[in-house]
This record gives C-alpha cells, sequence and structure tokens, in this order.
C-alpha cells in the first residue's frame, strides 16, 4: 500500500487534478457559470486546507519511487501555489465577467495549471520538473489568449506560445545533455557527479537558460511586458506570481540537490543576470504610462531580487528567496487584483496612468488597497516586501556578494518612483472626465483586503515563516549530497 | 558495422535537416522532415530501442507529418509553385549514390583521425522492448505518467477555449 501512502502524501495536487476533471465535465453537461465556479473554490478550499497543514506537519521525503518530494520546500511551494490559484479564481470570475469573457473552460484549464505548478514545485526527478512545466505552460498560453477578439490579446497568447515553445527545446536538450553526462535524472543522482565535461556545463546551461526564460530574468525576458500586458488581468497576475513561485521552488531544489558541484560557476552567472535583471527592470518601469505594463516591468525586476537570493546560494539565501515568494505573491496578486477592477469598469486594455486621476477618492478602500501593494512592492517598511528585500540583501551580504547588494539597494530606491507615481495619480491628480466606479462585489474587495492584511502581517511580525522556512534546510531534510 | 551504420545515418539525419531548412518549397522542406524522422528511428534501432523506433516512424513520420502537409496543402500554395516535382529516377539515384560515398568517405576520414565512438555490438539487456517499458512507465514513472494525461486532457480543453465562438459566453 506504498502509493496509497504516497498518494496521501500528494493530496494537494490530486483533489486539484480531480477537481478539474469534475469542472470539465460540468461544463460538457451545460452547467451554470456560477456552479462551475462554485464547484472549482470548493475544490480549491479543500487543497488549500491540506496544503496548510502539510506545510505545517508533512514529513520530509521523496514519493512515487523517487519522482516526487514530500515535506519542506515541496509543501511550501505547493501551498504558495495553491493560496494563489484560490484568489486567483475570486478574482478572475468577477473579472471575466466583467469583461464578457467568461469562458466555462477557464476554470478546469486554471486548476490544470495548478496541479503543473504543483508537480514542478515538488519535483525531484528532471521528467517530472519536465512534465510539470509543460502542464503549467500549456494551460497558460491557452489561458493567455482569453480575450481574443483584441489585437494585444491575440498577440500575447501567440507571443507566449512561440517563445515558450523555444525556450522547452532549450529545457529538453539540458536534460538530454545532462543525461548524457551523469546517466540518471534523478536530482540527487546528478548532485553526486563531481566531473566536469563539457557535456555537463552544456547540459547545465541549456537548464538555466530554459528557467530564466520561464522566470522572465533579463535578457530572456523579451516576452514578459506584451504578454502581461495583453492577457487578462487577474491571469497576469497568476503568471507572474503562482508560475514564477512554482519555477523558482523547483530552480531552488535543483540548484540545491542536483547541481551542487556547479554552485560557484552558477553564483558569478546568478550574480550577472541578477544584476542586468534588476536594472533594466527598475529603469524601463520607470518610463511605462501603462500600469499593467508597468507591474509587467516590475515583475522583472523583483525576479532580480529573487536572483540575488539565488546568487547567495546559502541556505541563508534559499530562506530569503521562499520568504520573498510567499510576500510577492501576496502583494502582487492584490495589485493586479485593484488595476483589474479599475480596468473592468473602463475598458480592457484601458490602463494608461492618466486614467488613474483622481480615482483613490471614488472607491476609498480599493484606493488604499493598491496604496498599500504598491508600498509592500516598493520595499516600504512595515510591509512584507521590505522584509523580503532585507532577508535576501542581507543573505547576499554574507555570502560576500557587496557589489551586487550595492546595485540592488540602489535600484529598489529608484523603483520607489515609479510606484509612488501611480499613487500621485491616484490621490493629487484632478480627473477630467468623470468615471463611475461600480462598487465592488463584497467577496472581491474581503478577499483584497485579506491579501492586504497578510502582507502587513508578514511585514510586521516574519519571525514565524521565517523560523518554519529555515528548519527546512538546516535540518537534515534537504541532505546535500557531498 | 554498427559503426559504419552509425556514421551513414548520422549523415542522412544532418544532411536531410540542413536539406530541410534550406529548401524553398514548403512540400519539399516537410517531405524532407519526414526522412530526417526515419533516420531518427534509425538511431533507435541502433540503441536496441525497437519500440521507440516504431512509435517515431507511426507517430512521426506517419501522423504528425501528414497533418503537417495537409496544413500546407490547404494554406497559403502559390498558383505557380508545383505541388511535387516529378520524380527524376536520374537524380533519386545519384542522391542515394552521393549519400552513400559521403557516408564511407566520413566514415573512413574518421577512423583515420581516430575520433568514431566506439560502438560495441552487445545489446543492453531489453530496454527497449514493450514489456520493460511497459514495467517502468506503470512503476517507476507512474507520477509523470498520470501527469501527462492531465497535461493532454489541459491542451484539448484549451484548444477548445480557444477555437470556440464568442457568443458561448453565459453572463450572470
Amino acid at each position: 500500500m506504498e502509493i496509497l501512502n504516497d498518494l496521501l502524501n500528494y493530496l494537494p495536487a490530486a483533489i486539484v487534478a480531480v477537481g478539474g476533471l469534475v469542472v470539465m465535465m460540468m461544463d460538457g453537461y451545460k452547467a451554470k457559470s456560477r456552479l462551475i465556479y462554485q464547484t472549482t473554490m470548493f475544490f480549491l478550499a479543500g487543497a488549500l486546507v491540506i496544503a496548510t497543514y502539510d506545510l505545517l506537519y508533512q514529513e520530509v521525503g521523496t514519493l512515487f519511487s523517487d519522482m516526487a518530494a514530500s515535506g519542506s520546500t515541496a509543501a511550501f511551494g505547493t501551498f504558495i501555489v495553491v493560496f494563489g490559484t484560490f484568489f486567483t479564481v475570486i478574482l478572475t470570475h468577477d473579472y471575466l465577467i466583467g469583461v464578457k469573457h467568461n469562458y466555462p473552460q477557464v476554470y478546469p484549464l486554471l486548476m490544470f495549471c495548478t496541479v503543473g505548478m504543483i508537480v514542478l514545485a515538488t519535483a525531484n526527478d528532471l521528467v517530472t520538473v519536465f512534465i510539470g512545466l509543460e502542464t503549467m505552460s500549456i494551460s497558460l498560453y491557452a489561458l493567455a489568449g482569453i480575450i481574443r477578439d483584441k489585437q494585444l490579446g491575440v498577440e500575447s497568447a501567440l507571443k507566449y506560445f512561440i517563445l515558450g515553445a523555444f525556450s522547452t527545446g532549450f529545457f529538453l536538450y539540458g536534460i538530454a545533455l545532462l543525461y548524457g553526462a551523469t546517466g540518471s535524472t534523478n536530482l540527487s543522482e546528478i548532485g553526486a557527479y563531481t566531473d566536469g565535461s563539457m557535456i555537463y556545463w552544456g547540459g547545465v546551461s541549456m537548464l538555466l537558460v530554459a528557467f530564466f526564460f520561464k522566470i522572465s530574468a533579463v535578457p530572456f525576458h523579451m516576452w514578459t511586458p506584451d504578454v502581461y500586458t495583453g492577457s487578462p488581468t487577474t491571469i497576469t497576475a497568476y503568471m507572474s506570481t503562482a508560475s514564477k513561485t512554482a519555477a523558482i521552488v523547483a530552480l531552488v531544489l535543483i540548484l540545491e540537490r542536483a547541481l551542487p558541484y556547479a554552485a560557484d560557476q552558477i553564483t558569478s552567472t546568478m550574480a550577472i543576470i541578477a544584476i542586468m535583471t534588476m536594472v533594466l527592470g527598475n529603469t524601463v518601469a520607470m518610463v511605462q504610462d501603462n500600469v499593467k505594463r508597468m507591474l509587467a516591468y516590475s515583475s522583472i525586476a523583483h525576479v532580480g531580487y529573487l536572483l540575488v537570493g539565488l546568487a547567495a546560494g546559502t541556505d541563508l539565501g534559499f530562506t530569503a528567496v521562499l520568504y520573498y515568494l510567499l510576500a510577492y505573491s501576496l502583494m502582487n496578486i492584490g495589485a493586479f487584483g485593484v488595476v483589474a477592477y479599475y480596468e473592468k469598469n473602463h475598458d480592457v486594455h484601458f490602463n494608461n496612468i492618466e486614467s488613474y486621476a483622481g480615482l483613490g477618492y471614488k472607491q476609498p478602500l480599493m484606493g488604499i488597497l493598491l496604496s498599500v501593494f504598491l508600498l509592500s512592492l516598493a520595499g516600504i517598511p512595515p510591509l512584507a516586501g521590505f522584509i523580503g528585500k532585507y532577508l535576501v540583501f542581507a543573505a547576499a551580504v554574507e555570502a560576500g556578494l557587496i557589489n551586487l547588494v550595492i546595485i540592488g539597494v540602489l535600484a529598489s530606491a529608484a523603483s520607489a518612483y515609479f510606484y509612488l507615481r501611480v499613487m500621485v495619480y491616484l490621490y493629487f491628480k484632478e480627473s477630467k472626465e468623470p468615471v463611475k466606479l461600480m462598487k465592488p462585489l463584497r467577496v472581491y474587495s474581503f478577499s483584497l483586503v485579506v491579501l492586504a492584511v497578510l502582507t502587513l502581517y508578514f511585514g510586521i511580525l516574519p519571525a514565524g515563516i521565517t523560523e518554519l522556512i529555515a528548519s527546512y534546510f538546516s535540518g537534515n531534510g534537504l541532505a546535500i549530497v557531498p | 558495422m554498427e559503426t559504419f551504420f552509425f556514421v551513414f545515418i548520422s549523415t542522412l539525419a544532418i544532411g536531410t535537416a540542413l536539406a530541410m531548412v534550406i529548401s524553398k518549397n514548403t512540400v519539399n522542406s516537410a517531405l524532407f522532415m519526414v526522412l530526417h524522422m526515419l533516420s531518427v528511428a534509425g538511431f533507435y534501432t541502433l540503441l536496441n530501442a525497437q519500440f521507440l523506433a516504431v512509435i517515431q516512424i507511426l507517430v512521426y513520420a506517419g501522423a504528425i507529418m501528414v497533418l503537417f502537409l495537409f496544413v500546407i496543402m490547404l494554406l497559403n500554395l502559390d498558383e505557380d509553385e508545383k505541388v511535387v516535382s516529378k520524380i527524376d529516377f536520374k537524380q533519386l539515384i545519384s542522391f542515394t549514390l552521393a549519400l552513400v560515398v559521403l557516408a564511407q568517405l566520413l566514415y573512413i576520414t574518421g577512423n583515420y583521425a581516430g575520433v568514431l565512438p566506439e560502438l560495441t555490438g552487445e545489446p543492453i539487456a531489453a530496454v527497449g522492448t514493450v514489456e520493460a517499458i511497459g514495467d517502468e512507465l506503470f512503476t517507476t514513472f507512474l507520477l509523470p505518467f498520470e501527469v501527462t494525461a492531465i497535461l493532454l486532457t489541459a491542451a484539448v480543453v484549451g484548444a477548445m477555449l480557444l477555437a470556440q465562438k464568442t457568443s458561448n459566453v453565459i453572463d450572470e
């Protein structure tokens, strides 16, 4: 009954998968859109409860004959992914009704996408990593193109698909070369390899290229602004948080378990890429007039901060990265949620910053929420974004990457400009034409308030969660192969 | 013998891949790709993975390439462009001859320079048979196998989402 035990430890993914199939069949039997939405939420709530339980109590181990990991980082990644999906679905339902594109197929796709993310975040074998990555990506390609009667929507889906397929090629080639060099796809067995040949290094670099593409690090970021601008706003929130979380958790696992031999080279690579990503993301975001595009560049910049933590490569660095992912998911879903609310009341793809003038007074709650999320993104204490940046930079200082930290802090300080600019428009500019804002649904504003409160909570009392994460790396949970 | 076979197939695979990229006629490109897929199947046979080789021919060289050709023929094909030029036997024979000679030349130069890979004729004990693959697929690779099912379902649902009419939207 080993398989039953494995399945019990893999319950969140199983629940979401079954939920996706159920929701898909309900659409086949022409169920009401509202019922489909409620069923989706029901399954996601179940998965969230179990993911939370796993986060706190699950034992560290491997499942399905070493194909997946359980406990520690895997449980943490699963939790963030399911948590992000839960809120995304609430926001997406309302948003899609608002823009009149509420297809019933969106819900099963979101569920399947989540399964892919969980598999990716818990993977312990390159085969599983690949399958998870593909399940996630293919669902996202379709989701990016929901609003396909607008040119931007089509452009976004097509660009994402073609470039994504290209990066998948790199990933597969990397796996093939690594397998050729080490004779295994299992992460720990690859980690036991200590004989650097050309094939090995070729495999490592291809693997990293594919990951850099998926998390949109410079210079592999070209697709990000266009795709994020053209996709439905709440799906953009999903892409920029849950999918990046899954990819980065997988990357942390791969770096820690499979590539300790290449750690030095990876540190210098990551440092260079992190500098480029932070500088370019923040500078280009400054000149954006479209709020959604600005948030896209800001998400590139945040990947830069995450890469600083990965460049440190220490336990402290990985802890900081995982905490940052949680904080980033909270505030970014929130920010995009409010943007989606404003957009729903205007017109799809109408996000010019000018149109935000004076909106802060129209619906005070929404204005305050957006301000909180933007301040957190800018890294202003006492919000979660500040603690995340602090931990990441502290880990880098500890690892002796002083130059990297100086550039990072400067870039982060510059980023305050474009976040505060939105708030200036919200509160200190008069709107030229009168805009009528509908009252948001109660569940919509409530979920945004929950996100804001959590952002504040993890900013003021980060100790509990950081200790939890630190325990993943200090114990023998993630045994590094010597 | 195996080494020569390997060099021969490699020449064929690289040559057809190049020809596919260079060729101006899309149909020719697609046909070259079929040839390329077949040579890759040859590699699988060389590696004792008979099952994979058969699947490669059935799925890639067969089903997927037919789909390719259909799309090419249904889409923009210029009027004056011939779909398939008449088969010229002289060309065919010269192509085959040139290929064999080139492969032999490469084999000899490779042998002389000592860069040929060591290929032993001993089969790796039954890794490529149907039984071995099925056994692995439902034990070691059970999780990826099941997730692949989700992946394929997601692809179908995604295609439906993108292909349906906008009027299918139900508003509450």
